[in-house]
């Protein structure tokens, strides 16, 4: 659905974007991961005919964004960063003007602004000025307006920002129920946020892409080893030899105890799913009695510090 | 079309939803009425040309209020980027913008009509010079408000925008006035005088409808909004 072949982008002399490339498949939602300054932003505004970028080429449902800008902004709804807005207007005023410039027929606008109000949790506030409403009103305003011409695509930078917890939780929410549906983009900084909602993950730093794919893949990939925690009632050094011998195992170390209780085994593993069924299925097989097995993953956060402040180092 | 209407009723809507529209309009009917019956009854004559006399200067101050916020609003808010990647060409968005700002100077032009008719109930007054300085009158404030569109995209501050837009109309009128005529060289004289705004108003003014003034004003009206469409498209490298 979208297409980014060798983007890049230069302002004078700052590199924003770095020869980048990706594809966003139909129907997937993307999470488009970075720490701040990483060229998220100029990413999107390429996509959206924005501006245009130094080298390298995008095109979107297979129209170029450079020849045919109008063709690819009539597939996408976009909510820039922190939902700008017109203050002095009225939700309705202001929806109805999106509607008008996104193209839509007079006769069904009213029937459109009804829809996507709703969809966005709007109907309380429509005749409301926006700079009277809530940070998380505007952002749902913002929403509003990148869906109300019903496009296949949606560009999303940043959309929970400044929003309180509660109204985070009912924008991924909604931010799900629409990926459905659509192909997504979402850009975002906050790694729960991405993981939550997203199918694919691209992380980018400097402009240039560090990593990519599913979330199960990314943390999966990038650990070397698994930690794992086991509590275990039985003779602590056959124990241990027992756990140390199997093919998976790297190193295992006994946890300083007080008093008599059962020993807790520290068990570094390569990564894989069998490590904890092989403890137990030693543990049952030698009449040792077990406790406690807790497999640590490598969270998301830890790829994302790895491999973000692993490119800073190197610089 | 449609989208030029689109932004022109957006930009409307925001004029006369908040006090500018109003406080410009009262505040230039006042003034102008003021300024000009003060000394109307003294001279005891039924001509308007001190009326139109006097717009070049006012224009110059209400154009970049009316203005000032078109663009530079936009920047502020951010805005900016939400109505530049929907399907709108960058002219359109000028175009629709401007149209805006010409129907508030319409306005005011219109709510001015009454000291027309004043003047004229009060003595034989000649139809001709009046309705050709309401035009003329238009066509410098329509030139006008291009210089403040276009300054206004300059800058994300409405206050700078004034400024420089009134910096920029009070040069494009003044190098066609006389005393800065007078100390030209006979060589470029007759350039400045043709440049400037006020030469062609004054012939209007006068109650002659010539094309090449016409033609003039057209021409810095297209210049400074062609230039507006440069400057928004500034964002594309910076």
């Amino acid at each position: 659905m979208i297409e980014v072949k060798n983007v890049t982008k230069r302002f004078g002399a700052t590199v924003a974007l770095d020869g980048l490339s990706f594809e966003v498949k139909k129907g997937e939602v993307l999470g488009f991961l970075g720490p701040n300054g990483a060229g998220k932003t100029t990413m999107m505004r390429i996509i959206t005919c924005y501006m245009p970028a130094t080298d390298g080429a995008v095109s979107v449902a297979g129209h170029d964004t450079l020849t045919d800008s109008f063709q690819v902004r009539e597939r996408i709804g976009y909510l820039p960063e922190s939902a700008p807005l017109y203050l002095d207007m009225s939700v309705a005023d202001y929806l109805s003007f999106v509607a008008k410039v996104r193209g839509i027929e007079s006769g069904s606008i009213r029937d459109r602004i009804k829809k996507t109000s709703e969809m966005c949790g709007l109907r309380k506030v429509i005749g409301k000025d926006i700079g009277t409403l809530s940070k998380g009103f505007r952002q749902r305003v913002g929403l509003a307006q990148a869906l109300i011409h019903n496009p296949d695509i949606l560009i999303l930078d940043e959309p929970t920002t400044g929003l309180d917890p509660a109204q985070i939780i009912e924008m991924r929410e909604l931010i799900k129920r629409i990926g459905k549906e659509k192909t997504v983009i979402l850009c975002s900084h906050i790694l729960p946020e991405v993981a939550a909602t997203c199918d694919r993950i691209l992380i980018i730093v400097n402009g240039k892409r560090v990593a990519s794919g599913t979330p199960d893949e990314l943390t999966s990939s990038s650990g070397e080893s698994v930690n794992i925690t086991a509590r275990i009632h039985g003779p602590k050094e056959d124990v241990r030899e027992k756990i140390s011998a199997m093919d998976m195992v790297i190193g295992c170390r006994i946890k300083e105890t007080r008093g008599d209780g059962p020993a807790t085994f520290l068990i570094k593993a390569k990564p894989g799913d069998d490590v904890g069924q092989d403890i137990f299925k030693m543990a049952v097989d030698n009449n040792f009695s077990l406790s406690e097995l807790r497999v640590e993953r490598v969270s998301l956060e830890d790829v994302f510090l790895q491999l973000t402040t692993k490119e800073v180092v190197s610089e | 079309m449609r989208n030029v209407c689109a932004i022109f009723q957006k930009e409307l809507r925001s004029y006369f939803n908040s006090p500018v529209a109003y406080i410009v309009i009262i505040l230039f009917v006042g003034f102008t009425s003021w300024l000009f019956f003060r000394s109307f009854f003294i001279a005891n004559r039924a001509v308007m040309r001190d009326y139109f006399s006097m717009l070049p200067w006012l224009f110059m101050i209400f154009g970049p209020l009316i203005t000032m916020r078109l663009w530079a609003e936009e920047k502020k808010l951010k805005t900016m980027e939400l109505l530049m990647t929907m399907p709108i060409k960058d002219w359109q968005a000028v175009l629709g913008k401007y149209i805006a700002s010409l129907f508030l100077l319409s306005s005011m032009l219109i709510l001015s009509l009454p000291i027309a008719i004043t003047v004229a109930s009060l003595g034989n007054m000649d139809w001709g010079p009046v309705i050709g300085g309401y035009i003329g009158a238009f066509l410098m404030g329509a030139a006008y408000l291009s210089i403040g569109v276009f300054a206004s995209c300059l800058t994300e501050n409405q206050i700078v925008a004034a400024i420089v837009s009134f910096f920029l109309s009070f040069a494009m009128w003044i190098i066609g006035e006389s005393f800065v005529i007078f100390v030209m060289p006979a060589s470029l004289a007759a350039l400045f005088e043709y440049v400037g705004l006020g030469s062609h108003f004054k012939s209007i003014g006068r109650g002659v409808i010539d094309s090449r003034d016409l033609i003039y004003y057209f021409t810095v009206i297209g210049f400074f909004l062609f230039l507006n469409a440069k400057g928004i498209e500034r964002r594309k490298w910076a």
